[in-house]
């Protein structure tokens, strides 16, 4: 069988492709660092200063906080939520097991329209009031998913047999899972973080329905969209965070590699990241 | 040992408590209050909690309800058709032809996917616009004489976006159903003397099946909810379901008409979903062992 060269056709197809997909990702920082007020060709010189106009913007800022404590919160929130249901799962039976893992990683098919509706049906009934804490909520439980997602392969090519080899030379449960279960899936962790933090950060529908009068970055931004003399300076800030999102993907991509080199998998393979 | 189970089974159970307890509370109890809410009917600020039928009386007798309901599935429908098409070539590359960096190559295809959703649609606008990226591009080549209206603003605009925004989850679930085929079957059909074609349509393709269909659901089901691309580049003609759900929790203040337009949409998305998962088990290839 001829398994060397990809037909012509399709090698130019997966590059056309790739265009497609970067199309709108290129177009950002061209607009971001154009010299005119309209989003449009032909371009008419270099200027920063629409990313020097992100930093007078108090509106902005309290955003770019409120939507940090978000992530951050949510991101723990979730991996210890993801840390117990990927350790259930890897490594004890119980009854109706497959059932409750399925129900829990529910939120990853579930429309976010729906979950937030569900949401704030529910906040309403209890009238309680909508703020930060209302969005955090929401967005540990479509973070939760992949955290269980990522963590599932850690936990599970955890060598049982070292845990018992501890608790014979006279580990407690607490001393072994500090000392040796957590160090060898704590690449599996901090991998989760960074996801979660990412999703937090960039989610707009659940965030747009359940905040109160604090905004996130993404109701921010949404808010600017209306406007066509802010766009500039939107197209500056969204080059920020690609950056920055990148940034944090490659990191945890990285400690990803590590977890599976450790655990003597083939650290190319693409397991953990599907 | 209590209740009859083992130690194992209870710290098992113990240990998913959380997340799962999380889940009821926070998931299963909203969704039963989101049914019971959509029987209940909202005058201004109050809410009659009397059970009636009324709010799907309306979703299915009054014809904005309907149009807007059939265009969503409509759309999402395309939608996931285009997406999967498109996708299917690419994750047989990646599995079939790219030997190294195959990690390199999945990192790429889901760096887009990682930046702002909201931006991201909001620059399909400004390459689909009256002076948009596009239509200068064809200006300029001389393809066209006058900028085309068709594409924003309508559903074609619609199904374009996110035909990109799902890109990679229509890939990654085929990449991995190819990458799960056992290559020597492929040999052997060959030495049995089918041509490429004929290989890839009895071997490659119904082996790709479920692959295929976890592709198909994936994009399906959150794109019949999506609200930003419809508002964004849809125009009038292109609101879907979501919209209008929003439209009810807010400005037109009847929250109850939400909930059913929201509990009609899901239940049928959940019911064109199990088609699709049984469609593709009949019709999918299976190896015997």
């Amino acid at each position: 069988m001829k398994r060397g060269m990809a037909p012509e056709w399709l090698t130019s197809y997966a590059v056309a492709y790739m265009i497609f997909l970067y199309a709108p990702v290129i177009l950002m920082p061209m607009f971001a660092f154009n010299d005119a007020t309209v989003i449009a060709f032909p371009l008419s010189g270099f200027t920063t200063r629409w990313l020097e106009v992100l930093w007078s913007s108090d509106a902005l800022h309290s955003a770019v906080w409120n939507s940090t404590i978000v992530a951050i919160v949510t991101a723990l929130a979730s991996t210890f939520l993801g840390a117990c249901a990927a350790r259930a799962s890897a490594r004890y039976r119980f009854p109706a097991q497959r059932g409750i893992i399925g129900f829990t990683m529910l939120p990853l098919v579930l429309p976010e329209i729906i979950v937030a509706v569900a949401l704030i049906v529910m906040l309403m009934q209890l009238g309680m009031s909508l703020s930060l804490w209302t969005v955090v909520a929401g967005h540990v439980l479509i973070c939760t998913p992949f955290s269980i997602a990522i963590l599932s392969s850690a936990f599970a090519s955890l060598d049982q047999s070292l845990e018992e080899a501890s608790f014979d030379l006279g580990e407690s449960r607490w001393g072994t899972f500090r000392r040796l279960t957590l160090p060898l899936v704590m690449p599996g962790v901090i991998s989760s973080l960074l996801i979660c933090f990412t999703i937090s950060l960039d989610e707009f529908i659940i965030a747009f329905f359940l905040t109160g009068t604090d905004a996130t970055l993404p109701v921010y931004i949404w808010s600017q969209l209306r406007f066509p003399t802010k766009l500039p300076s939107v197209m500056a800030l969204g080059t920020v965070l690609l950056v920055l999102s990148i940034g944090l993907l490659v990191l945890a991509e990285w400690f990803r590699r590590r977890a599976a080199r450790r655990q003597g998998l083939d650290a190319s393979s693409s397991k953990g990241m599907l | 040992m209590g209740w009859g189970l083992s130690r194992e089974d209870r710290q098992g159970l113990t240990l998913i408590g959380l997340p799962f307890g999380y889940a009821l509370i926070m998931l299963a109890a909203p969704l039963v209050m989101v049914v019971t809410f959509s029987f209940w009917t909202q005058n201004y600020l109050d809410i009659d909690r009397t059970l009636t039928l009324e709010n799907y009386k309306a979703v299915f007798s009054q014809p904005i309800y309907q149009t807007v309901l059939w265009r969503s599935l409509r759309i999402s429908l395309i939608v996931t058709i285009v997406t999967v098409i498109l996708a299917f070539p690419i994750a047989y590359y990646l599995s079939f032809y790219v030997k190294k960096n195959k990690a390199l190559w999945l990192f790429l295809i889901t760096v887009p996917f990682w930046t702002s959703y909201l931006l991201r649609v909001f620059l399909w606008k400004v390459i689909l616009g009256y002076n948009g990226v596009l239509n200068t591009a064809l200006l300029q080549a001389g393809i066209i004489d006058e900028p085309l209206t068709i594409i924003l603003y309508n559903a074609n605009a619609v199904v374009l976006t996110l035909a990109h925004a799902w890109a990679p989850f229509a890939i990654l679930p085929i990449f991995v159903a190819l990458e799960k085929i056992d290559r020597s079957l492929l040999e052997a059909a060959e030495d049995l003397g089918d041509s490429p074609f004929r290989r890839f349509w009895r071997v490659t393709f119904p082996l790709a099946i479920p692959g295929v269909v976890a592709a198909t659901l994936i994009v399906l089901i959150p794109t019949v909810g999506d609200f930003i691309t419809p508002k964004l580049v849809g125009g009038t003609d292109g609101l879907m379901v979501a919209n209008m759900i929003q439209i009810q929790f807010g400005k037109a203040n009847n929250a109850p008409l939400g909930a059913a337009l929201a509990v009609t949409s899901m239940v049928f998305v959940a019911i064109i979903s199990i088609g699709i998962y049984f469609v593709g088990r009949k019709i999918g290839g299976k190896v015997a062992r």
